[in-house]
C-alpha cells in the first residue's frame, strides 16, 4: 500500500505541477446530498454509517462531488485542483473488484473555452497513462441530450427521455413508445378508456388530485402524434455513431440534417477535436461512440472518456473523465461554472505494469 | 458427520422433518420443547444442526453446515454471487412465497413498473422527496428496480408489518414476501403486474465451501441419492 501511496503522490505532483491546487476532502461525507444526487443506487454502491450527531454518513465513492462543492462555496475563478486518496465502493455482485483503493484527481473549473480545458484534462491523464499503452474511448453526453431536447414533441415527453438518459433500456423503451413503435399497454387502454373503478379507500401520502393530474397527462399524451419517423431514425443512427473520430464528425454532421439541434453540440465536438490536436493527440486514430458513458454515473452531462486495458477485459477502466456542468449548478446555490475532470486509478497502473 | 442445518421451529420446520421422513430420512428434536437439540435416525453419519432459517444462509457460506434448507429469498438476499458458495439441490414444494411490488389499490393509474417509474417522478415533484418504498429485501429491490429503470425512489427499512406502512403514511409502495396476496388485500395493495422479483420456496442447499473427507463424501452420496 505504502509503494501506491507513493506512486499516488507522485501523480499528484505531477498534475500540482500543470499548475492545480492540492486538495484534501474528508472521507466522510453527508449521505443526504449524494443521496440527493444518486438516489437509491449510491447505497449499494458506497458504505453508509452514521452517529446520533451528524446523521448518515458515506465513505467517500468520489472526490467530484466534495470538490465541486468546496469550489462552488469559495473558490477563486478560474481554478484547477487535485488530490489523491482512498475512495470507497461496495461490491455487491463481484468479489474481485476493490472496495477500496486510491484515486488522482484533476479538475478544472474554467469559463473561458471549454474545448482547451476539456483537451487539457485528456491530454494530462492520456499522457499519465501513455507507457500503458492503453484503448481510449471518448463520448460526448451533450450531443444526446441536444437530440432529445430537439425533438418535435412535447415537454413532457422530452423531460421523461431526459431522465432516463443513463437508462438506456429504459430510454428505449420510453422512446419507442413515443415513437409509436409499442403499442400501449393494455392496463394502459383500460385506464384511459375510464374502465378502471375501485371501491378501495385511498392509503397513503399520494393524493387522488396527483393520480387525476396524471391521468389528464395520460389523455393529453394519447392526443398528440408519434415523433415522427425522420426523427426516430436519426436518433437511431446517433446512438449508433461508433467511428474513429474524424469520421463520427462527419457521420454526426449528416445527421444534424435530421437532428438540426444537435448542431452545437457537433461544433464542441470538432472545437474539441481541433484542441486535443493542438496538445498533440493523435485524434485521428482516436475513438468516438455517442452512446459512451451513458451507463456510468450521472453527472457527465459532456465529454466522457475513459482508458482501457485491451489485454485485461477483466478490469474496470485505469481512467475516467468527463464534463459535468450541471452538476455545478446543483451544487452551486445558483451560482454555476462550467467542469471538467478526470481520474487515475493508481493500483491498475502498478498492476499492468508487473505484468507488462 | 454431515451437518445438515434445519428451521428451528414452526411450520417450516414440521414441513421439512416431514419431507425427510418421506424419504426414510428421520429428523426429530429431542430434549425439552425449548432445547435446540435434534437427531437423525434411518441414515448413518448425518447430524442436526436446528438453526433460524435466516442464519441458514450464512452458515452454508461459512461451510459450517454441509446442507440446509432454507428459502430462495433469503439465499438471494443475502448471499452476493451465491451460485457459487451454494447450490440448489431440491426444491422441496412448501414454504412458496414470492417477494412482490405493491401500491396502493387506489391507485387506479398504476399497474406496471414503468407507471410506478413515472409516478416516482412526479411524486418528487410534488413532495419535495423520493417515494418511499418499503422493505427488509434492499439488495433484491434495488437490483430489480435498476434492472426495469425505475428511479427517483428510496427504500425505507422495514422489519416487519410491511403492509401497515403505506397506511401509516412512512412509505407509498412496499417490496414484501406473500404467499396467497391476503395481507396485501386486506391492506388495500395490489400486487404490480410486472412487480414479481423473486418466486421462493423452501429449498435444500448443499454448501460448494464446506469441507468434506472421505467418510463423509460416502454419507453424502448415500444421503443424497435418498433424497432425490
Amino acid at each position: 500500500m505504502s509503494d501506491l501511496r507513493a506512486r499516488a503522490q507522485a501523480l499528484r505532483d505531477q498534475f500540482a505541477q500543470a499548475g492545480a491546487q492540492v486538495v484534501d476532502p474528508p472521507v466522510l461525507q453527508p449521505a443526504d446530498l449524494l443521496l440527493d444526487l444518486y438516489g437509491e443506487d449510491i447505497r449499494g454502491r458506497a458504505y453508509v454509517t452514521s452517529d446520533a450527531m451528524r446523521g448518515e454518513q458515506m465513505l467517500r465513492p468520489d472526490f467530484t462531488v466534495p470538490v465541486v462543492q468546496m469550489h462552488m462555496a469559495h473558490g477563486a475563478e478560474p481554478a484547477r485542483y487535485t488530490y489523491a486518496g482512498e475512495v470507497f465502493r461496495r461490491q455487491e455482485t463481484d468479489p474481485d473488484r476493490a472496495s477500496e483503493y486510491m484515486q488522482v484527481g484533476y479538475e478544472v473549473f474554467e469559463r473561458s473555452d471549454p474545448a482547451a480545458a476539456d483537451a487539457e484534462v485528456f491530454s494530462l491523464i492520456s499522457q499519465a497513462v501513455a507507457p500503458l499503452a492503453l484503448r481510449a474511448a471518448t463520448g460526448d453526453i451533450g450531443i444526446l441530450m441536444a437530440a432529445v431536447d430537439g425533438l418535435n414533441t412535447t415537454q413532457r415527453r422530452k423531460a421523461a427521455l431526459r431522465r432516463h438518459i443513463w437508462r438506456p433500456r429504459r430510454f428505449r423503451a420510453l422512446l419507442d413508445r413515443f415513437g409509436g413503435r409499442t403499442s400501449v399497454p393494455d392496463s394502459r387502454r383500460v385506464l384511459l378508456a375510464g374502465e378502471v373503478n375501485t371501491d378501495a379507500p385511498l392509503t397513503g401520502l399520494r393524493t387522488q388530485d396527483e393520480i387525476d393530474t396524471r391521468i389528464a397527462a395520460l389523455i393529453e399524451d394519447t392526443n398528440e402524434p408519434p415523433i415522427s419517423n425522420a426523427e426516430m431514425e436519426g436518433l437511431d443512427a446517433l446512438l449508433a455513431v461508433r467511428e474513429t473520430l474524424p469520421y463520427a464528425l462527419s457521420q454526426l454532421n449528416d445527421l444534424s440534417v435530421d437532428l438540426p439541434a444537435i448542431k452545437d453540440a457537433v461544433a464542441r465536438v470538432a472545437a474539441r477535436a481541433e484542441a486535443l490536436a493542438k496538445r498533440g493527440v493523435d485524434v485521428d486514430s482516436l475513438e468516438f461512440e455517442a452512446s459512451y458513458g451513458r451507463t456510468s454515473m450521472e453527472y457527465y452531462d459532456g465529454f466522457v472518456f475513459g482508458f482501457y486495458a485491451e489485454s485485461r477485459p477483466d478490469l474496470p477502466a485505469v481512467a475516467t473523465g468527463g464534463r459535468y456542468d450541471a452538476l455545478t449548478q446543483r451544487l452551486g446555490a445558483g451560482a454555476a461554472i462550467p467542469a471538467v475532470g478526470a481520474v487515475l486509478r493508481p493500483d491498475l497502473m502498478a498492476l499492468l505494469e508487473e505484468v507488462a | 458427520m454431515i451437518k445438515l442445518g434445519v428451521p428451528s421451529k414452526g411450520r417450516l420446520m414440521e414441513k421439512t422433518f416431514d419431507w425427510f421422513a418421506r424419504r426414510e430420512v428421520h429428523l426429530a428434536r429431542t430434549g425439552s420443547d425449548r432445547e435446540y437439540a435434534g437427531e437423525v435416525a434411518g441414515i448413518d453419519g448425518v447430524a442436526l444442526v436446528l438453526l433460524s432459517a435466516g442464519e441458514i444462509p450464512r452458515e452454508l457460506a461459512a461451510g459450517r453446515i454441509h446442507l440446509g434448507v432454507t428459502g430462495t429469498d433469503l439465499i438471494h438476499e443475502k448471499l452476493p454471487l451465491w451460485e457459487q458458495q451454494v447450490e440448489p439441490i431440491a426444491e422441496m414444494g412448501f414454504g412458496h412465497a414470492d417477494l412482490v411490488l405493491a401500491v396502493p389499490q387506489g391507485w387506479v393509474d398504476v399497474d406496471l413498473t414503468d407507471d410506478l417509474d413515472a409516478v416516482a417522478a412526479m411524486f418528487r415533484e410534488r413532495h419535495g422527496f423520493r417515494l418511499r418504498i418499503a422493505t427488509k429485501y434492499h439488495r433484491l429491490v434495488r437490483e430489480f428496480l435498476r434492472e426495469v429503470g425505475v428511479a427517483d425512489y428510496q427504500l425505507v427499512d422495514s422489519q416487519g408489518a410491511t403492509e401497515g406502512t403505506v397506511a401509516n403514511e412512512t412509505a407509498e409502495a412496499i417490496a414484501d414476501i406473500t404467499s396467497s396476496g391476503e395481507t396485501l388485500r386486506a391492506n388495500h395493495l395490489k400486487i404490480l403486474q410486472d412487480g414479481l422479483i423473486l418466486a421462493s420456496q423452501a429449498t435444500l442447499w448443499r454448501s460448494r465451501v464446506a469441507d468434506v473427507n472421505d467418510g463423509e463424501r460416502a454419507n453424502m452420496r448415500t444421503l443424497l441419492d435418498r433424497l432425490t
